[in-house]
Parts: structure tokens; C-alpha cells; sequence
């Protein structure tokens, strides 16, 4: 196959002088390398290992990731006692029967607009969470995000930091390395498989799912979707890590358009850290009354870059805001003795401002952080008391498209329909069927009385409906119908409109 | 650290293609590996493909493949899965149980219903129309008149038969031509064909012609048609005294049908559809609204 030369030598040359003190930092300079390896076809990714810190940026991240895996973990097992014959799982999607149960609310294949407004408020939020504060999204609660961190936190446990995961990998393979090595990834493996088990508990009662899988008794699907899950979740969150985010995601491109200068993101506040110098340097530069920078290009920042990014570039693509290099550089401030805060949450504008021997300018109100937060207010209002207010009753009446009527022997005229009762109540119920537009006309249901329509708990029945007006009525070509079902036990009523159709 | 390479721009600036457009370059950054393995991936596929399946047509036939996939016969062998699969769910039920039974069953009866509307759009739409209203003498099956009967068993057998179709035991009826054939005048036909359509309540006609077509009624046509002009549908002779005219009832139609008769044909079934799918047939037609 006419695979042309790696580009292995021109990247790995700098890895090569020391792993310790390596001088390529992920996608930035593999790009600056690539004129040397011009004609390849392809470019390696270099491996980013980022070096752990501790902060506040890294406690909220361990928090979240704690919470997050914890509800998707657990959410299944979660019970809800919603009467007998219906599933007692808090959440659950049954395809089966086609019906989603969250808590209280349970939700009917039509039911799916309120899916979609689920999806129209999730990007208003993001498109919220954006305009006040850049890629909370993506830094902190983003799946690619949470599983990356935690496979890292697994890496990081078994083969250690930045340093020596750096030694073990320019270091020929030994048993060590291969033992360290397999562990990681039996671990990682193991992880995955149980976000994919953890995945199809989802779809069925969780207990007797964990139960089945144990024995091998559980469907072939289950077992299917968790080895496609345990696959995706090992290859994402181990291999492809940052290049999901770089490359797959649509948002990082989107995130341009809905962030502003005045948007709060983590940004290296340049007008306090240019021009980067060495400390003793700054020192005596300071002294002589000339202008020195707070940033003393330590590259703490980079090195801990899940991203393989330098921050003090500025707002870029690749940059998920995490808050870690902010964490990292925090750090080497505290231990300067300088103020903390380099790089952190700021806006574009207050830096520029700043620079410019201004005060800050940037406000959190502004026409778009408005007209989001109104959005998601109106969209999030308007699915609440849709949801509050629906009834679970349901008639939708269809008048039969040909013939629209059928002259009888005896010179009557008759119409047919069909009728749908939704019951979405947990119990059967019979419903008193009413027609009324026509007072000559008599009702017929095939099969059955108008005066008891019989549907099953949880379900829906069709009827079909014959109206029969008689030869002494005088007809219209249209005369309006209206059909109401009722309930009389609960007094529940449903009902619509249709017409009745002469020649 | 002054030497560690900058985001940016380098010196001498990215490849480009060295095309441009309105003063924009392309920049010919090389692709991820993990991409270009993929493609080759893909192409290794295709090869592996056409080795194992068939691919590439020949002069006179094509490339087998190692494989043996032939998806014409994967097609027949759907197609038997589909058959054992609809005896599975009771085809086969449907075939020898009674229209009766299948009308108490439930399940059976939503079957029959099924198949009957698709057999029903494939074999009689043509005639009697999609919504089986028919048309100027093709019956509408969806009204409660019925030349040859109303009932299920009765239907069951006009579409196993068929009507003057040249199977043995097919419904034979014979409405003469009383006009052509010279059996009755030009006036009996007018009176005839006016007292005719009072029976169903149409007025119109002069009570002088009324007693005359009486006559000449009670003479010439009672006998099939019965003394009231009810009809009878052993022999298929319809009621002339109900609102439905299968072949009009303008007063030109009805002195046409006098003077020419009437021999509507319907074919035969049996043996061009089988039993089960006549009884679904026969529940379909029953149960569109006019059966009786």
C-alpha cells in the first residue's frame, strides 16, 4: 500500500533530546513542524500528556465528574411506585411498549414535541451558558469531557504523571512497562464496559436486566449496544481524547458565533503578563523602572493542557475551558508570591480595556445574555404548563376519505368514521360516545354500543363509527358534526369535530 | 526556553495548494493519520468485497464470489420466511375455520380484515373501485343492497363463483331483452319502465301509463323481480323498489335496460385466489358497512 513515510522522525526529533524537557506541546507545534514533512500524506497526532494540578478549577471538575457518573450510573435503579402493571423504574425508556417514564411524567410516542422542546431549551441553554460564561459546557459537563478526565485520573494512577508517562514512553518496553501498560487499559476496558451496561439499563427494568446479564440470559440487543458502547466509550475517552473535541465536534465552530468580547472565558490576561519575563530578569528590569510582565514563560499553563494548547495564544478552537491551566498557573503565582488570577475567567474587553489604562467595561447583562435568558424562560414556561395542563384522555376522529357517504337502499345516507381513543390513564376505562350536529341521525359503532367504548389501561382503541342520517333529513353537502367521549366515572371528557357529508 | 516553537504563523508560513481564490489561500495541511487509515481501510474493503461477493458482471454472467450470496435467492428465501411466518400468525387458521369463527375471533376477524383490504385493492378494485363504491353497473359493496345475497356465506360464494363466468356452480341470471328481441313494444317498454321507477318513489309518471306498466309489470317481470318488485337474489334479479339503481335511474337508462337486458359479469376466483384469502374477502366486503 503506498503509505508514505511516517512523519515519525521529523515530529519525535525534539522528544528524542529528553522526554523530560520535551518542546512540542500537542497540535500547535505539530503544525509549526509540518513544512519539515512537507509531501506527506498524513501527520501523526502527538500524544498529549497533561500534568496533573490542583486548584479550585480542578475540585469543581472532580465534583462534577462525581456527580454526573454518579447520576448516570445510578438513575436506573432509582425505583417509582406508579401502581400495578406499570414499571416501577424512575426513568425508563420502554421501545417495547413505546412509552418513557421519568418520575411522575410519562410520556407516548406523540408525546415527542415534548422531546423537541427538551432540544430547543438545550440549545437555548448552551447558547445561554455561552454568552455568560464561553464552554462551561464543554470544560465541565460534556461526556467526552467527564470520561476523558476520568480515564486520564486512571492513567495517571497507574502510570504516573506527566514526567514519567513521558520516560515510560521513549523507554523501550520491559515488563514493567507492559504490566503497567496492560493494567491501565484492562481498567479503562472495564470502565467502558460498564458505561455500556450502565447505558442498557436505561431501556429495561435495571434489577432484572443486571440479573439476566449475569447469567447470559439477557436479549442479544443488550449485549450488542453495551459492546458497541464499550468500544466507543475506549476509543473516545482513551485514544481520541482531545481530537473528539477538535475534529468531531460541531460546536467548537458554532461556539464562535455565540461568544463575544464581553463573554466570560478563560483567558491569560496578557495586559498583566506581557511582555513574559524571567523572574530575576523582571526584577531588575522593575528596578530600572521598565516594563516586565507577571507570566515568566514556565509553561505550566501547556504542560497541563488536556488539549495540548497555550492558552496565552487566546480564545481558539481547540480550547474546551477547562480552567486547568488557570489551576496550573495559579500555583506558580502563589509560589512567585505574585497575585493569583493570570490566567482565569475575564472577557476579551476588560483585557483590551485594561491595556489601554481602563477600567473594566464588560457586563453580564447585555441584549443577548437577555434575549437568551427570555428564550429559555418562555420555551422552559411554555413546556411546563404544556405538560401540567395535558389531558389523558384523547378522541381524534378520521371521516373515511372515499367513500366520503354511501346512499342506502332506503334512500338514507350513511358516513363512516374512525375513531381513536387515547387512554392514558393506568386503568381500563369505558367511554359514553355523543355525536351531536345532526339530531335526525342515528349512531352505530361496529362491534359495539356508543354507550360503552371499552380501552384498555394505558392504551389506545379504534372504533368504527357509522352515522346513518335518514332519507327525511335535509342535508347540506357539509352539516358539522362533533363527537365528545366521556368518561363517567371521572366525568373525563375528550372530544373534536368533523363533518357529515351528503351528495 | 526561547527556542520552543510558537502558535502561529512559522517564518516561512504554511504550505499552501497554491490555489487561490479573491485573495484566499488554501493551506495544504496533511490529513490525520487515523483519516488516511481509514481510507485505505475502506479501499482494502472494497477489494475484500469483490472477492467475496458477487461484483463484477461478465460476458455471460458474473463474478460468483466466495461467498455464494445470491440475493435472488435470498429474496425467495424472505419470501418463504414471510409465508411460514403469516400461517405462524393464522393464515393457515383462516383457512379452515368458518365465517362464523372468524367473525367471533377477534384476532382472527382484524386478520381476515387485513387481508381482505389488500387482496380486495389487488384483485377487485379494478371494478367495483379502490373504495368499493363501484360504479354505473359495477355494485357499489359498500350500500345494503345486494343483487345475489348480503350475507358472508352468500358473498363467499359470489366471489368464488362469480357471476355468468363460466364457472360450474357461477350465479346464472338472465334479465331478456325485451325490446330487441321483440318480446314487449315500444309503448309496453315506456309504460313498464315508468311504473318501474314509482316503485321506488320517484314521481313523475301519468297514472293512465302507471295502470298500463302495472299490467305489463305484473305480466312480464313479477316473476323474477317479485309482485312488489322487491327482487329475489337467488337469480340476482335486484329490488326495483329501493333507492339504489345499479344501472341508473333516469327514465332513458331504465328503457334502456328493458330493451337491451342486463348481463353483468363477474369472474370466478376460485383457484386464482386461495380459500383463505376468498373468506378474508368475504369479511372484508361484509364488514365495510352494508352487509347483512
Amino acid at each position: 500500500m503506498p503509505l508514505a513515510e511516517p512523519t515519525q522522525p521529523a515530529v519525535a526529533a525534539p522528544m528524542a533530546a529528553g522526554p523530560g524537557r520535551t518542546k512540542t506541546f500537542g497540535l500547535r507545534a505539530t503544525r509549526a513542524a509540518i513544512p519539515a514533512v512537507s509531501g506527506s500524506l498524513y501527520a501523526a497526532r502527538t500524544k498529549i500528556h497533561p500534568e496533573a494540578v490542583r486548584g479550585t478549577f480542578r475540585t469543581i471538575k472532580w465534583v462534577l465528574l462525581a456527580v454526573t457518573l454518579g447520576i448516570y450510573y445510578l438513575v436506573p435503579f432509582l425505583r417509582w411506585d406508579r401502581g400495578p402493571g406499570a414499571p416501577s423504574q424512575a426513568v425508563l425508556l420502554d421501545l417495547d411498549r413505546g412509552r418513557f417514564y421519568a418520575f411522575a411524567i410519562e410520556l407516548w410516542p406523540q408525546d415527542v414535541t415534548y422531546v423537541m422542546g427538551l432540544l430547543i431549551l438545550a440549545a437555548f441553554v448552551l447558547f445561554l451558558m455561552n454568552a455568560v460564561a464561553g464552554r462551561v459546557w464543554c470544560g465541565y459537563v460534556c461526556p467526552q469531557t467527564v470520561w476523558t478526565d476520568l480515564f486520564m485520573a486512571v492513567e495517571r494512577l497507574i502510570e504516573g504523571d506527566r514526567r514519567a508517562r513521558l520516560k515510560r514512553d521513549a523507554a523501550p518496553w520491559t515488563a514493567e512497562k507492559l504490566a503497567r501498560r496492560g493494567a491501565k487499559h484492562a481498567v479503562w476496558l472495564v470502565i467502558a464496559w460498564w458505561t455500556g451496561g450502565a447505558w442498557v439499563l436505561y431501556f429495561a427494568d435495571a434489577p432484572t436486566l443486571v440479573g439476566q446479564l449475569a447469567t447470559f440470559r439477557a436479549p442479544p440487543v443488550a449485549y450488542a449496544a453495551i459492546l458497541i458502547l464499550t468500544a466507543t466509550t475506549y476509543t473516545l475517552a482513551g485514544h481520541m481524547r482531545e481530537q473528539v473535541c477538535t475534529y468531531m465536534c460541531p460546536w467548537p465552530r458554532i461556539q464562535g458565533s455565540l461568544t463575544d468580547a464581553h463573554s466570560l472565558n478563560i483567558l491569560y490576561r496578557r495586559d498583566r503578563g506581557e511582555p513574559r519575563t524571567a523572574v530575576k530578569k523582571a526584577a531588575a528590569l522593575r528596578a530600572a523602572g521598565q516594563p516586565a510582565g507577571d507570566c515568566v514563560d514556565c509553561f505550566a499553563c501547556v504542560t497541563a493542557c488536556p488539549a495540548g494548547i497555550d492558552i496565552r495564544d487566546g480564545l481558539q478552537l481547540d480550547c474546551i475551558q477547562c480552567g486547568l491551566c488557570a489551576d496550573a498557573c495559579d500555583t506558580v503565582m502563589t509560589r512567585l508570591g505574585r497575585p493569583t488570577g493570570l490566567i482565569g475567567y475575564d472577557t476579551e474587553a476588560n483585557c483590551r480595556s485594561r491595556a489601554e489604562g481602563r477600567g473594566p467595561v464588560s457586563r453580564m447583562l447585555r441584549p443577548r445574555t437577555i434575549l437568551y435568558g427570555l428564550l429559555v424562560a418562555g420555551v422552559g414556561g411554555f413546556m411546563l404548563t404544556s405538560l401540567a395542563t395535558r389531558s389523558l384522555t384523547g378522541l381524534s376522529v378520521l371521516h373515511d376519505r372515499n367513500p366520503q357517504f354511501v346512499p342506502l337502499s332506503d334512500g338514507s345516507i350513511r358516513n363512516g368514521f374512525t375513531l381513536r381513543i387515547v387512554n392514558k390513564r393506568p386503568v381500563a376505562r369505558r367511554f359514553a360516545l355523543a355525536v351531536e350536529g345532526l339530531p335526525e341521525a342515528r349512531v352505530e359503532v361496529v362491534g359495539g354500543t356508543p354507550e360503552a367504548l371499552a380501552v384498555p389501561a394505558d392504551a389506545t382503541q379504534e372504533f368504527r363509527v357509522l352515522v346513518f342520517a335518514p332519507r327525511a333529513a335535509r342535508l347540506a353537502p357539509t352539516t358539522p358534526l362533533s363527537f365528545r367521549i366521556t368518561d363517567p366515572a371521572s366525568d373525563e371528557t375528550a372530544g373534536t369535530r368533523d363533518h357529515f357529508k351528503a351528495p | 526556553m526561547t527556542d520552543t516553537p510558537q502558535a502561529g504563523t512559522p517564518p516561512t508560513g504554511p504550505e499552501t495548494t497554491g490555489h487561490e481564490w479573491d485573495g484566499i489561500a488554501e493551506y495544504n495541511n496533511p490529513l490525520p493519520r487515523w483519516w488516511l487509515i481509514t481510507l485505505y481501510a475502506t479501499i482494502a474493503w472494497a477489494f475484500a468485497y469483490w472477492i467475496a461477493y458477487p461484483a463484477w458482471p461478465l460476458l455471460t454472467g458474473y463474478t460468483g464470489g466466495l461467498l455464494g450470496y445470491s440475493q435472488r435467492e435470498a429474496v425467495l428465501g424472505e419470501v418463504e420466511a414471510v409465508r411460514r411466518d403469516r400461517d405462524a400468525r393464522g393464515q393457515a387458521q383462516l383457512a379452515s375455520a368458518s365465517l362464523d369463527a372468524i367473525r367471533a375471533d377477534p384476532a382472527l376477524l382484524r386478520l381476515a380484515l387485513a387481508t381482505g383490504k389488500a387482496a380486495f385493492g389487488d384483485n377487485c378494485a379494478g371494478c367495483h373501485g379502490g373504495s368499493a363504491t363501484g360504479a354505473t353497473g359495477y355494485p357499489n359493496l359498500q350500500d345494503d343492497d345486494w343483487l345475489w345475497g348480503g350475507t358472508p356465506e352468500a358473498i363467499e360464494r359470489t366471489i368464488r363463483t362469480g357471476a355468468r363466468s363460466g364457472h360450474g356452480e357461477t350465479h346464472l341470471g338472465d334479465m331478456p331483452a325485451f325490446g330487441r328481441d321483440g318480446l314487449l313494444t315500444r309503448a309496453q317498454i315506456q309504460a313498464v319502465a315508468g311504473y318501474v321507477l314509482s316503485l321506488s318513489g320517484r314521481p313523475g309518471t301519468p297514472a293512465a301509463t302507471l295502470d298500463a306498466g302495472r299490467e305489463v309489470f305484473a305480466g312480464t317481470c313479477a316473476g323474477c323481480h317479485g309482485e312488489t318488485g322487491t327482487g329475489n337474489p337467488e337469480m340476482g334479479a335486484p329490488n326495483l323498489a329501493d333507492a339504489i339503481s345499479l344501472y341508473g335511474a333516469s327514465p332513458e337508462q331504465v328503457v334502456a335496460t328493458i330493451s337491451h337486458g342486463r348481463k353483468g359479469v363477474m369472474p370466478a376466483w376460485e383457484g386464482r385466489l386461495d380459500p383463505a384469502t376468498i373468506k378474508s374477502l368475504a369479511v372484508y366486503v361484509h364488514g365495510l358497512g352494508g352487509g347483512r
